[in-house]
């Protein structure tokens, strides 16, 4: 029996245009892939938080219960719960199946920027303009928050979870991670606003977006910088960047229009996707594939390292039509 | 969530699918009992039968194989291949069923008879009884037995060729060690001069005793526990009739007793077979009824003696210990008798018995030495409560004596603890509920009762207290001159006999309340610090008395206790109130107090502990891209221990009793407190111009960081001008927005530029720009556009701008108290680093805002959202509403305004709106002059009103100063 030779590794990016997705829910505010990488949360600024399949494009559900537009989303990890957050100051947590409002949790003084799940969907956290972090009990009953995280001097932008770390990127210009098995804090400070933080797929790096209009690598454990990438314009929205799924580029969403996407190690730009005229709101990267998620002004895009037959396109395109 | 064609594939389903159920099909009936059959895997039908013999089912019906019948072996010979004589097997008229895990021949690995061991497996057994029942000769398988070959299973035959014999234990040979042994044997050998019997045993001895050095010996035979599994159902000890036993009466009356095994259980079990042996036979057994042919009237139910078992673990060894279960015969029975051990005695003398067990030397320890000065004359010490006495006093008597009398009830043994310290020490948690009875009761019943047991209380705490001379005296000692004065007073007091309690109470009111008491704000000695409920209510109880309650004592006790602990504490709290009375001002003249208290108080705020590091260094770091230990900054940070254990990792500090950043006290009015807080714009007003950088936690704006991180020099400039030059630049790059931003936000573009232009003119004295933020919140977050305008407009901005800061009084304290429950807009005071992301709005949202959006949006500050795109929003764009927000906010009053004067529809005023955006400047400069002058009419309505500009930067501020005052 002969093993298939391993594939040549071909770090692709995705530059193809699969699929553009017409929300119909006013400009939308993020976009995010759901935790297998299925289905894809858009959150409108019509109050409204739409899911999706990413492979057909067709809506599945809409979630209506925000009081003003939404801005974040998140889905656990068993599919079975959604949160989302919004600028009236409250996330909710969604039954999926039923689009019911689970658990609507008030209590952030100002427009709440982002919501996570931790890894069990056990607790909610959100960061929000008001400059706290809220961690909100999903198994208990009460509502009021299990911590509040108030370190931070301005609004929180942006809000990561880990196994057992909080990474946060405030608008204070510094980037908090909070490690709970350690019970330390550490603050990195970037000097402009931040906009994002993600964890690296590997848990050892950091990666910021400031408005700078540079996106920095650090090193998670001494915060120092290991990689800079800069060229793309980030000076006044909050806009999105990530990793890809296997660590090999970096993206970050642009005003001009484009996505950038630079390798992690070389810093070198590979890829200038352009998306469209308007500002690259919100991006997402699938958790396995090479597909990458676009939001600018009403639409989403899923974009794919292969081109889709055509066919199948037309159809959705139908199905849009009706 | 709908199915996904792409997810199909991963599925994994376990169970067997239900049929599709389709609609319109007929409801199936029931499958009836009677068709209800068990089959087996190859469709034949399985029948039960033989309940009782355990039968099986085989073949066809029992017969033969198939249906057809029987297959029968085919017979083949050739030439070639002769066929061979075939022995049939038993395996061969068996089916897979009997060779099955349940058959009558299952296949599994099972040990051989060679590698078996010892015990007798259970087969053989019951083959064996089977053929005994069925011999001619009853017992004819215990000849059998005895003829049959001596097979000793492969372990023994292995342990043979090591060396190992019969009787012996497995293991190294030990050097026996015979002391205890010697010693028994001496004793005996004093008191015995011939023993009559036992002769076997007493040689053993001697054997033992006379073993050379280099002789050793097999270790002790030790028996096996039997492990033999219990697989009935009977009670533990029970054994149903025995066939052997019934069979093997009658004629071996004498018969060698070959079934006797060793264990102590199955002798007892076969007990009856000893005394049963003149029984004819028959079956016999427990609970097996007795004959009418017999003779005697037995005990048909057994009855076990408990001394058939052992009552102690490892107890008492058959023999001396020599021998194991291979012991010879004698050993291993009991002695019955102890006169046989009195052999060795000698004669017992009449009326007396051997003891059974020995008795116990006494060990006898000599009494101590005692040390050469040891005067035999005690000393007593007196005793003094630590709670009665000053601090000093305790200290003095610490250190003389290396402890206290009465150690705090902490120290103590379980019994002084109450139970809130109990309750402590076990971490349970606090109750809930009414813990008293007295919780349950009314209100008016409650003050009845206390009203009724307050006089008996009085009476009976009367005794109860010490005399005060004593305590009095502690304190003389201890050197406290302000009390002597007092202390003789009391005296007098005290020997008028009235109620004490009530008399130190008074006393203890007229110290506290007085002003040298007011003045010493902090307390500085805590008598029960080691309680801290305890001293919680005391400090209650001093907050009380310092006000002049007379109720103080009785508010402050916990009215959970119970009466007596009341009582107690009733009486150490004004005794201690007494003691550790603020100190008299001729006193406390002479010493200040200290700088850091940690006493409550209401005049510190709290700070994080842990402070960051200087902000310049750090971005000296950035901008030399030296990440790392100059940007970072580590912090202890405790979790809640509830999001520790909803993450799954255990609480990095157990037992903290916080969560966040340890805080600590400050002063709070401290300079930096001031220059910090700049949450309310009327804090920063007067300090900003210092621009001192505190790292205070309060919520700043980013702005105000960056702020204070900016270059000294560059403060020293006026920042609005540096403001206004950015928002120029910011202008003309032209952002995103140029071309995409639109929405409800028109007009107000404009108003930024008249205040900036006009701040621009009032130059150096003048605060810093998180005030004009605060106040100019609604105008200035929106994008200035216009940056090239020429000087007339300037005037009238400047007016428009002075205008609206006189006219808005109310408008702006609505801001106040907006922007202290909110974070501070930001201001930038070094926009050269951000420069492009000064003022800028949101643009609105897409689709209906609610009536609160605009609100919102003033309060919002950092980066942005982009803009939704023109068609979206022009498609969707609601009609305004503007009616709610009127009276709210300046930007809409003269959006308003402005609507009426041009007497356009507001879906006009919405595309003109939009129009503007992406006009040029000249255009902008028209809507500037129009909207100035409408805003100037707001108060009458009216146009042309000239204030001159001349309203003073002084006169500003002071206008200002007096709005914070009445907002505040």
């Amino acid at each position: 029996m002969s093993f298939p030779q391993p594939k040549p590794e071909v770090p692709q990016l995705p530059q193809n245009l699969l699929r553009t997705i017409d929300c119909q829910q006013g400009a939308v505010r993020a976009v995010r892939f759901n935790a297998d990488g299925n289905y894809l949360l858009s959150c409108g600024s019509d109050k409204s938080l739409k899911l999706w399949s990413v492979s057909r494009g067709t809506l599945l559900k809409t979630y209506s219960g925000h009081g003003y537009e939404v801005l974040d989303a998140d889905g656990s990890y068993d599919n079975s719960q959604l949160c989302s957050c919004s600028s009236d100051k409250t996330v909710i947590l969604w039954d999926v199946a039923t689009g019911q409002v689970t658990r609507k949790l008030r209590g952030h003084a100002g427009k709440v920027n982002c919501v996570q799940f931790n890894e069990e969907a056990t607790v909610i956290l959100s960061g929000s303009i008001d400059g706290t972090v809220r961690c909100w009990d999903t198994r208990s009953r009460k509502f009021d928050p299990i911590q509040i995280l108030d370190e931070a001097q301005d609004g929180v932008s942006s809000l990561k979870v880990s196994e057992h770390e909080l990474l946060t990127g405030s608008v204070d210009g510094r980037v908090r991670r909070y490690d709970l098995r350690m019970g330390q804090l550490h603050v990195d400070f970037i000097n402009s606003p931040i906009t994002c933080v993600c964890f690296s797929a590997d848990g050892q790096c950091t990666l910021t977006s400031s408005l700078d209009s540079t996106v920095r690598l650090l090193d998670k454990s001494t915060g120092e910088m290991l990689g800079e990438y800069t060229g793309h314009k980030m000076k006044g929205y909050k806009l999105d960047c990530c990793l890809s799924s296997k660590d090999t580029h970096v993206l970050s969403c642009s005003e001009d229009g484009h996505v950038y996407c630079w390798d992690l190690v070389e810093g070198s730009l590979m890829l200038k996707l352009p998306v469209g005229k308007a500002v690259v709101q919100s991006l997402s990267f699938h958790p396995s594939e090479t597909r990458l998620l676009t939001a600018m002004e009403g639409r989403v895009q899923v974009w794919g390292a292969e081109p889709e037959e055509t066919e199948e396109e037309v159809v959705v395109v139908q199905q849009e039509k009706a | 969530m709908a199915s996904d064609s792409d997810s199909d594939g991963d599925f994994v389903t376990f169970g067997t699918p239900l049929e599709p159920l389709e609609e319109d099909e007929p409801l199936r009936k029931p499958v009836p009992l009677y068709e209800q059959t068990v089959k087996d895997e190859k469709g034949r039908y399985q029948r039960f039968h033989g309940a009782f013999t355990g039968g099986f089912s085989a073949g066809y019906f029992n017969t033969v194989g198939t249906k057809e019948g029987w297959t029968p072996a085919t017979f083949v010979s050739s030439r070639q291949q002769k066929a061979g004589r075939q022995n049939a097997r038993p395996e061969d008229f068996m089916d897979e069923e009997d060779l099955g895990d349940h058959g009558i021949a299952p296949r599994q690995i099972t040990t051989t008879a060679d590698f078996a061991s010892g015990r007798k497996d259970v087969i053989r057994d019951k083959a064996r009884a089977i053929t005994s029942l069925s011999a001619p000769i009853p017992g004819d398988t215990v000849l059998e037995d005895l003829v049959a070959p001596a097979r000793s299973s492969m372990g023994v035959e292995l342990l043979r060729k090591m060396g190992w014999k019969d009787g012996q234990g497995v293991g190294p040979r030990v050097k026996r060690r015979l002391c205890k042994q010697r010693a028994d044997s001496a004793t005996r050998a004093f008191g015995s001069a011939s023993p009559p019997n036992g002769s076997s045993e007493s040689q053993d001895e001697e054997d033992g005793e006379f073993v050379p050095e280099n002789v050793t010996f097999a270790p002790k035979d030790v028996t096996p526990i039997d492990f033999t599994p219990k697989v009935d159902l009977h009670g533990l000890g029970y054994r149903g009739l025995n066939p052997l036993a019934a069979l093997r009466g009658g004629p071996g009356t004498g018969h060698i007793n070959l079934f006797t095994m060793d264990s102590d259980r199955t002798n007892s079990l076969f007990g009856e077979d000893r005394k049963g042996q003149r029984r004819r036979g028959g079956v016999a057994g427990q609970g097996f009824g007795v004959g009418a042919m017999e003779d005697d009237d037995e005990d048909i139910y057994h009855r076990d003696i408990m001394s058939n078992y052992d009552t102690v673990l490892g107890g008492e060894e058959p023999g001396n210990g020599l021998y194991g279960w291979t012991a010879p015969q004698q050993y291993n029975r009991k002695k019955k008798d102890h006169s046989k051990d009195a052999a060795y005695l000698g004669k017992i003398l009449e009326g007396f018995t051997l003891a059974s067990d020995k008795l116990e030397t006494k060990t006898i320890f000599p009494p101590p030495n005692l040390p050469r000065d040891f005067r035999p004359v005690h000393y007593f010490r007196p005793v003094v409560d630590l709670s009665s006495v000053s601090p000093m006093v305790a200290q003095a008597l610490q250190t003389s004596r290396g402890h206290m009398a009465q150690e705090e009830p902490s120290k103590g043994g379980r019994h002084q603890l109450d139970s809130a310290q109990r309750r402590e020490l076990l971490g349970e948690a606090t109750l809930q509920g009414p813990s008293s009875v007295f919780d349950l009761l009314k209100v008016e019943d409650r003050e009845r009762l206390s009203s009724l047991r307050r006089p008996s209380s009085d009476t009976s705490s009367g005794p109860r207290q010490p005399t005060p001379g004593e305590a009095r005296a502690a304190v003389v000692a201890a050197g406290v001159a302000a009390a002597a004065a007092r202390a003789s007073a009391q005296k007098a007091l005290s020997s008028r006999f009235a109620p004490h309690a009530e008399q130190q109470q008074q006393e203890a009111l007229s110290v506290w309340s007085g002003p040298t008491a007011q003045a010493q704000t902090g307390q500085t000695f805590k008598p029960f610090e080691r309680t801290p409920h305890k001293q919680a209510r005391y400090d209650l109880y001093i907050d009380q008395l310092k006000q002049g309650d007379r109720d103080a004592l009785e508010l402050s006790l916990d009215p959970t206790m119970t009466e007596w602990e009341r009582g107690r504490e009733r009486d150490e709290f004004v005794r201690a109130a007494l003691l550790y009375k603020p100190s008299s001002s001729s006193l406390s003249c002479r010493f200040t107090r200290g700088k850091q208290d940690d006493g409550v108080e209401a005049d510190t705020v709290e700070v994080t502990r842990d402070q960051e590091n200087d902000v310049d260094d750090k971005q000296a770091a950035v901008k030399m891209k030296m990440f790392g230990k100059l940007t970072r900054d580590t912090f202890e940070w405790h979790p809640d221990n509830l999001l520790c254990k909803r993450f799954n990792v255990p609480d990095p500090y157990p037992g903290s009793g916080f969560v966040g950043m340890p805080k600590v006290k400050r002063d709070k009015f401290s300079v930096f407190n001031f220059l910090t807080v700049s949450e309310s714009p009327t804090a920063s007003a007067s300090p900003a111009p210092q621009g001192v950088k505190p790292s205070e936690p309060g919520k700043r704006s980013r702005w105000d960081v960056s702020g204070q991180a900016g270059d000294k020099e560059r403060k020293e400039k006026d920042p609005v001008s540096e403001f206004l030059s950015v928002a120029r630049i910011e202008a003309s790059g032209s952002g995103p927005e140029a071309s995409t931003t639109d929405g409800p936000t028109t007009d107000p573009t404009v108003e930024p530029d008249t205040e900036q232009k006009e701040e621009e003119e009032e130059e150096e004295s003048r605060p810093s720009m998180d005030l004009f933020k605060a106040i100019f919140a609604s105008s200035s977050d929106e994008k200035s556009s216009s940056s090239s305008e020429g000087e007339s407009e300037e005037e009238e901005e400047k007016e428009e701008g002075v205008r609206s800061k006189a006219g808005t009084g109310p408008q702006i304290s609505n801001q106040l108290n907006v922007n202290t429950t909110q974070p501070a807009p930001p201001v930038s005071t070094t926009p050269s680093q951000h420069p492009d992301i000064l003022f800028k709005t949101p643009s609105g949202p897409a689709a209906a805002p609610p009536p609160r959006d605009q609100e919102m949006e003033e309060e919002e500050f950092g980066p942005r959202l982009p803009p939704p795109s023109s068609t979206l929003t022009a498609e969707r764009r609601p009609s305004p509403t503007p009616s709610a927000k009127d009276d709210k906010h300046k930007k809409k009053c003269k959006e308003k305004h402005k609507a009426k004067k041009h007497g356009k529809h507001k879906k006009d005023k919405k595309q003109k709106k939009k129009h503007k955006r992406h006009k040029h400047k000249g255009k902008q400069k028209k809507t500037k002059k129009e909207e100035s002058s409408d805003s100037s009419s707001e108060g009458s309505d009216g146009n042309g009103q000239e204030e001159g500009g001349g309203v003073s930067t002084e006169e500003l501020l002071r206008r200002l100063k007096s709005i914070r005052v009445t907002v505040l």
